[in-house]
């Protein structure tokens, strides 16, 4: 009985594909009178023909702005969420690997507190005082509460995409700079002062470099009518020079962490630090790719300059750290990849793959030389190193964007007017160093008045029994380790 | 009745472990542990910060057992835990005066 049951399923299934092959020409013929249709136009008077023409060029053109629209804003949109991935989990795995077991949660916490605190922040006041109209230095407030910001293009900033995927794309870099500072102060501060202090330091650190930088109008805009041009594509000067030496002062105000440097602090699991560094490499991508704006070309060259850069950077940390120590460890490779996407990040979408290399390699030795060297010289307790690799590891990318940058990757000034200065424009190391220059002294002065204000309202570290306890149990009367169950 | 402590290598446990089943001994308690003994400790670097590390994992095993049978569980554990190195562990030995099974009351060398 099973046999023709197997005959009769064949048989229908013949029946169906033969039958859809019958019922499908006649739909096939059925598209012909249409070209026919088209084809009679011809006999109709040549206005018709023209006015024909003219409605389908039209159409075509706002088809394919449609098109060009889907895959830029398809890329934005997914660049945003790899950014987010930066800030949590990357570099709250990152950062939390680093502390000590007791202070894992606390770390964890200042990072997605900026994921909240921030977003909110961004939607009031900080896009506008950011990206709005204003003078040189900062935006005016014509975007609070995001008026005016809709789905429709600002050509200015990115004539493909909705305004709302620039403004949402730009929060994640807004969110993981402060973010990266916290680095500075790990293990030691309170955790109301330091959602104040961020508050004040989105509002008064970020929001003008981003404006400078970024902003229509801005000081240091490349194309948007800046005085001094700065080259900085996705955010070497306004998120790696602004954190971390914001960081350096803020470790300095601060003191070092009770012990320090008696007391060994090593990280509590190189392994979670592992995964974060590993998940801020791939949301890089997202990061300098995704500075673009847009999917095209300059996305790949700028995807590609990243990679590279990371890479020489892992491995010529890694290479130092083998040399000085006779081994090359985990934390070496990761800590080598992050200095090397920092230093990547203003020069990546202007740099050829080649010299994403070079940048790589020397942004490996000297955030190296800068942690363990420099850092044990001044005996500065930057507890996790955000000074040394994003203050560092930022402010020789923002220089060597100006040596290597090249018209033929990004004629940002034109096509054929040279570039950096290995194209012979040295004028542009001069407003590189004044881009630097702008945001080291905004970060000091900024951070400390900051800091000071604070210090004075609220107090900015938890008392030596908190601190003795741990961030986990003292901030937030929970532990992340529970051995006990 | 007496209580061997002993503090071996932990690559070393499972071997032990199937040594004292083996020759007996029903009832085993073991920690995950760390110490020195003259052991000297190793040297770490994280970002080129040098840590000394001078507790070191170990495992504890923890038995109590009949007079008899202490002799032949010290014997076990030595032969199935020396690799000759220092770092190898130590064993302690000493009188209990009680044991108690919680289940039944048993009290004695029957509660082992």
């Amino acid at each position: 009985m099973r046999l023709p049951a197997v005959k009769v399923f064949l048989v229908l299934l013949f029946a169906v594909i033969f039958g859809g092959v019958v019922a499908n020409g006649p739909l096939a013929l059925a598209q012909a009178p249409a070209a026919a249709t088209v084809a009679t136009t011809s006999s109709a008077s040549q206005a018709d023909r023209i006015a024909a023409l003219e409605k389908q060029a039209a159409d075509n053109a706002t088809a394919i702005a449609a098109a060009q629209t889907a895959g830029d804003n398809g890329w934005m949109l997914v660049s945003a969420a790899l950014v987010l991935m930066m800030s949590g989990p990357g570099l709250a795995l990152f950062y939390g690997g680093l502390v000590r077991k007791k202070n894992i949660l606390g770390t964890m916490m200042q990072t997605f507190a900026m994921m909240a605190v921030i977003t909110v922040l961004w939607a009031l006041v900080t896009y506008s005082l950011a990206f709005g109209e204003g003078n040189a230095f900062i935006g005016g407030l014509h975007n609070v509460f995001l008026r005016g910001v809709g789905l429709a293009p600002d050509v200015k900033y990115a004539a493909t995409i909705p305004l709302q995927t620039f403004m949402v794309y730009q929060l994640m870099f807004a969110i993981i700079t402060p973010a990266l500072i916290t680095g500075a102060f790990a293990e030691r501060m309170k955790f109301s002062a330091m959602l104040v202090f961020m508050v004040l330091w989105a509002l008064f650190v970020y929001s003008p470099m981003a404006h400078m930088v970024w902003g229509k109008g801005g000081l240091l805009n490349a194309t948007l009518g800046g005085k001094f041009p700065c080259l900085d594509f996705a955010g070497g000067t306004v998120v790696h020079v602004t954190s971390g030496v914001s960081a350096l002062v803020t470790a300095l105000y601060l003191g070092k962490r009770l012990g320090y440097p008696k007391v060994p602090m090593p990280p509590h699991s190189v392994v979670l630090s592992f995964i974060g560094a590993c998940l801020l490499w791939v949301g890089w991508f997202g990061f300098n790719a995704g500075s673009a704006l847009a999917a095209g070309t300059l996305a790949t060259s700028a995807f590609v300059a990243t990679h590279f850069g990371a890479a020489a950077a892992a491995l010529s940390w890694s290479a130092a750290e083998w040399i000085r120590q006779g081994k090359p460890s985990a934390l070496g490779a990761i800590s080598g990849c992050v200095a090397g996407l920092v230093a990547i990040t203003p020069a990546a979408g202007f740099v050829t793959p080649m010299s994403a290399l070079w940048i790589g390699a020397i942004a490996g030795v000297f955030c190296y030389m800068m942690v363990v060297k420099v850092k044990a010289l001044f005996g500065y307790d930057d507890s996790l190193d955000a000074f040394g690799v994003h203050g560092a590891g930022g402010t020789l990318g923002a220089i060597l964007t100006g040596i290597f940058a090249n018209s033929v990757i990004n004629p940002i000034f034109g096509a054929g007017k040279a570039t950096g200065l290995l194209e012979g424009n040295g004028h542009q190391l001069l407003n590189q160093l004044v881009g630097v220059a702008i945001a080291w002294s905004l970060s000091i002065v900024g951070t400390l008045v900051i800091l000071f204000v604070v210090d004075k309202l609220i107090g900015l570290r938890v008392s030596e029994e908190a601190e003795r306890e741990g961030l986990d149990l003292s901030q937030h009367g929970e532990e992340g380790y529970d051995w006990a169950h | 009745m007496q209580k061997i402590e002993a503090v071996i290598q932990p690559s070393k446990l499972d071997a032990v472990k199937d040594a004292l089943v083996e020759i007996g001994v029903e009832g085993i308690t073991i920690l995950e542990a760390r110490g020195h003994g003259r052991q000297k400790g190793h040297t770490e670097f994280y970002r080129g910060r040098e840590y000394s590390v001078d507790l070191l994992p170990k495992v504890k095993l923890e038995m109590v057992v009949t007079d008899e049978m202490v002799e032949k569980a010290i014997q076990a554990i030595i032969t199935t835990a020396r690799t000759g190195k220092i770092g190898d562990g130590k064993i302690f030995v000493s009188k209990i005066d009680e044991a108690i099974r919680i289940r039944n009351d048993e009290r004695g060398e029957i509660a082992l």
